[in-house]
């Protein structure tokens, strides 16, 4: 009789100890762990961000950026007295007329693959407001923004290379600066998918465009440019 | 000694077994219906954002490239939110006063990112990459739904492994051409069984037993 109280008494230990484990079964830490994951908000950071800024003044290994041509799209030794002409148009929009400083080769090899990777990234960035093919008119604009100079024009047809590298790069009037938003890399392309689109509005004219890529220094791989995340090399 | 049973008890003991077998099935079937239900997985639940952003605006008005904001998708892990210098972007111009845009400004001006609710959560166990699924033919839509038809995100599918694992024993049936992805007007029709079959092969996608693999997503 003794004996039946005690394997009741273990029965219900099972019972209770089965409801237990399942009732931590229902916990969570698998599924948010105490770890990073990229956006996720830190509780340990003042400002609350897990992805953190590079510390100022360090340059990250294979980002010392030294090819000045392929980065700013400026000549090597710019003539800082030059000066810069520019108009105001009817429409409010300022016009740069000479471009003193700015590299009129591509400083990478202009290749079929370049210009297609172009006319991908200028739809995606640049056709909001320059429109398909560049005369100003994209969705954006149509919604009110201010419309954009057109590509097709004498002054943007004989502008050096590098100017529209740093308008991308620096921002330009009312556009911002794209430079977060586009590697490098890829301003090349977009740029030399610009002159193919110059080609397309005008294809009568001889149209100034340099195809020499630069003798002396490498270019850099595309693909390690446009690698570079902004993620803190998250996987 | 007395019958202990009356004769009912055939029948009752009979109905009882029956009973039991039904109630298990409909227990088993109110089990995997409540585990698949958007009370357990967010499925089609609006999250509100602390900005009314609108997809459906930005996307389907607007036509704007899903790589505009996300630009990362291709490239890493994450498909990238934007920064508030993404917005402001045109938003300097367009929608300058509006009230509704206060936060952005705010974020803009205090340089402080927009705490965006999360939409797509998965479990930290897994692993999971964008730019893997983007290079192999995964569309946008296919998990995301018609996007440029949402003025709030939802959650279009349950992102229970059932849900992962049927595309990667299949792949064929959900893949689409390369230039196709960020399209959102793309069918699942717009291919037959043999162009699937052909893209699968010039897409370079792994075997079924690769795919499948646990580590492949739990590593």
């Amino acid at each position: 009789m003794l004996k039946n109280k005690r394997n009741y008494l273990y029965g219900l230990l099972l019972i209770a100890y089965c409801l237990l484990t399942v009732g931590c079964g229902l916990r969570f830490d698998m599924q948010d762990q105490p770890r990073y994951k990229v956006y996720k908000k830190s509780e340990w950071f003042k400002d609350g961000l897990s992805t953190r800024d590079q510390v100022a003044g360090t340059v990250a290994r294979g980002h010392l950026h030294d090819n000045k041509a392929f980065y700013t799209g400026k000549i090597d030794n710019p003539d800082l007295n030059a000066v810069v002409t520019s108009t105001v148009t009817s429409t409010g929009n300022t016009l740069v007329t000479s471009f003193p400083n700015d590299i009129d080769e591509f400083p990478i090899p202009v290749t079929k693959e370049l210009v297609d990777r172009g006319q991908d990234r200028y739809n995606i960035h640049c056709i909001v407001c320059h429109g398909p093919v560049g005369n100003g008119d994209g969705m954006v604009v149509r919604r009110g923004f201010p419309k954009p100079p057109t590509y097709h024009d004498d002054r943007l047809r004989n502008a050096p290379v590098g100017h529209f590298f740093d308008v991308m790069t620096n921002g330009w009037g009312r556009m911002s600066s794209y430079s977060y938003q586009i590697q490098p890399a890829d301003r090349w392309a977009i740029v030399a998918y610009i002159r193919a689109l110059q080609v397309s509005q005008n294809p009568d004219e001889s149209l100034k465009m340099s195809t020499k890529p630069e003798s002396n220094t490498p270019a850099p791989k595309p693909a390690e440019t446009t690698n570079a995340n902004t993620n803190g090399g998250h996987r | 000694m007395a019958q202990f049973f009356n004769k009912s008890a055939n029948n009752i003991a009979r109905i009882s077994m029956v009973a039991a077998a039904v109630l298990a099935g409909v227990g088993g079937f109110a089990f995997t219906q409540f585990s698949r239900s958007s009370y357990l997985t967010g499925r089609y639940v609006e999250k509100q954002q602390p900005v009314q952003f609108s997809h459906k605006h930005h996307v389907g008005d607007d036509g704007i490239d899903c790589r505009y904001c996300h630009q990362t998708v291709e490239t890493t892990a994450t498909a990238g939110m934007p920064a508030t210098q993404t917005c402001m972007n045109c938003h300097s111009q367009l929608w300058a006063d509006s009230p509704y845009l206060e936060p952005v400004r705010a974020s803009f001006r205090d340089n402080k990112p927009i705490e965006w609710e999360r939409v797509h959560d998965l479990p930290e166990y897994t692993y999971f990459n964008h730019s893997i699924h983007v290079a192999k033919g995964v569309g946008c839509s296919t998990c995301h739904g018609q996007i440029d038809n949402m003025p709030a995100v939802f959650q279009e599918n349950t992102l229970q492994m059932e849900w992962c694992i049927a595309c990667h024993r299949a792949p064929e049936k959900f893949i689409r051409p390369k230039k196709e992805i960020f399209n959102m007007a793309w069918q699942d029709g717009d291919l037959d069984e043999k162009e699937r079959k052909q893209l699968k092969s010039d897409l370079k996608i792994r075997s079924k037993e690769m795919m499948t693999s646990c580590s492949t997503c739990h590593r």
